[in-house]
């Protein structure tokens, strides 16, 4: 496991699993919206249950995304390991996307459910924290001229960002919410209709190998970027 | 076989699938570039590089 610390090694390692996660991706998302469509309208919820199959793939994403990132930041600060460091800058985007996407699909689903698009309730407004310690993550390396000096400023904010997860997590036990609670990773077990199930976890499935697929990709790309600008920077400085 | 009726929710369910399909084919298409416009350019590097 930490041999694939060393960047070639990590290299040769994901350069078969990549094309194989992609695959895996396109296969389970055409699945998992053929599940989606076939499965029964919910008797409360009509047609718009079929919006949880994005939604909440989404939002699972979007939280583990950003452990993705706040633990990538973590190696990259105390061990000051560049692959950590690309891990982490890699997981930012598709993270900050699956966010805005749950809370985009979040508020299509509470428009007819709930009469309203958007309630400042603790599930929603520390998902929208989320998305924003996304943003002033990616607007930080940005921001930063200097790599390093921008990788270490932004893994400090990374972890700060770790605080949010629990609080998104447990804020529909700890607080009174429109949204409701857990209904799927429970003590007890799922509490949703067993008809749903096959679709909401292969779109699970899908979006996590997405994600997978996404985020290697990404350190990939980042690894192969930072050799062609130390290069460059090599040869301007020999020039 | 799959039901597209979407009845009168129609007008939430489908802008919720559409933007979800639209954001995640944006996001690995620009992945998939970025990949390999780098990868060219590591390769391009590793074959000026005097052996």
């Amino acid at each position: 496991m930490f041999g694939l610390a060393n960047p070639q090694r990590f290299m040769a390692f994901t350069r078969p699993l990549v094309p194989l996660l992609w695959a895996a991706a396109g296969v389970l998302l055409a699945l998992g919206a053929w599940f989606s469509f076939t499965a029964p309208e919910d008797y409360q919820q009509g047609d718009t249950v079929r919006i949880m199959f994005v939604h909440v793939p989404a939002a699972t994403l979007g939280l583990g995304a950003y452990a993705a990132l706040g633990v990538s930041s973590f190696f990259a600060l105390v061990f000051r390991h560049a692959l950590a460091d690309a891990a982490a800058r890699a997981a930012a985007l598709p993270g900050a996307a699956f966010t805005l996407l749950a809370l985009i699909t979040g508020s299509l689903w509470g428009k007819p459910m709930w009469g309203t698009w958007w309630v400042w309730d603790a599930r929603l407004t520390s998902v929208f924290i989320l998305f924003l310690f996304y943003l002033g993550y990616m607007a930080l390396r940005a921001a930063i001229d200097d790599e390093a000096r921008a990788a270490r400023s932004a893994a400090v904010l990374g972890l700060v960002g770790l605080i949010n997860l629990p609080i998104v997590r447990f804020s529909v036990d700890w607080w009174n919410t429109l949204h409701q609670r857990a209904s799927l990773i429970r003590a007890d077990g799922p509490s949703i209709d067993g008809a749903f199930l096959p679709a909401l976890l292969t779109m699970m499935a899908a979006y996590g190998a997405l994600f997978l697929a996404l985020w290697i990709t990404g350190i990939r790309t980042e690894v192969d970027r930072r050799r062609v600008v130390a290069a460059r920077a090599r040869a301007a400085a020999g020039a | 076989m799959p039901d597209f009726d979407m009845g009168r929710y129609a007008a939430f369910v489908w802008p919720a699938w559409g933007i979800s399909l639209i954001v995640l084919g944006a996001l690995a298409a620009r992945a998939l570039i970025a990949a390999r416009r780098w990868r060219r350019e590591a390769e391009k590097l590793d074959q000026e590089r005097p052996r």
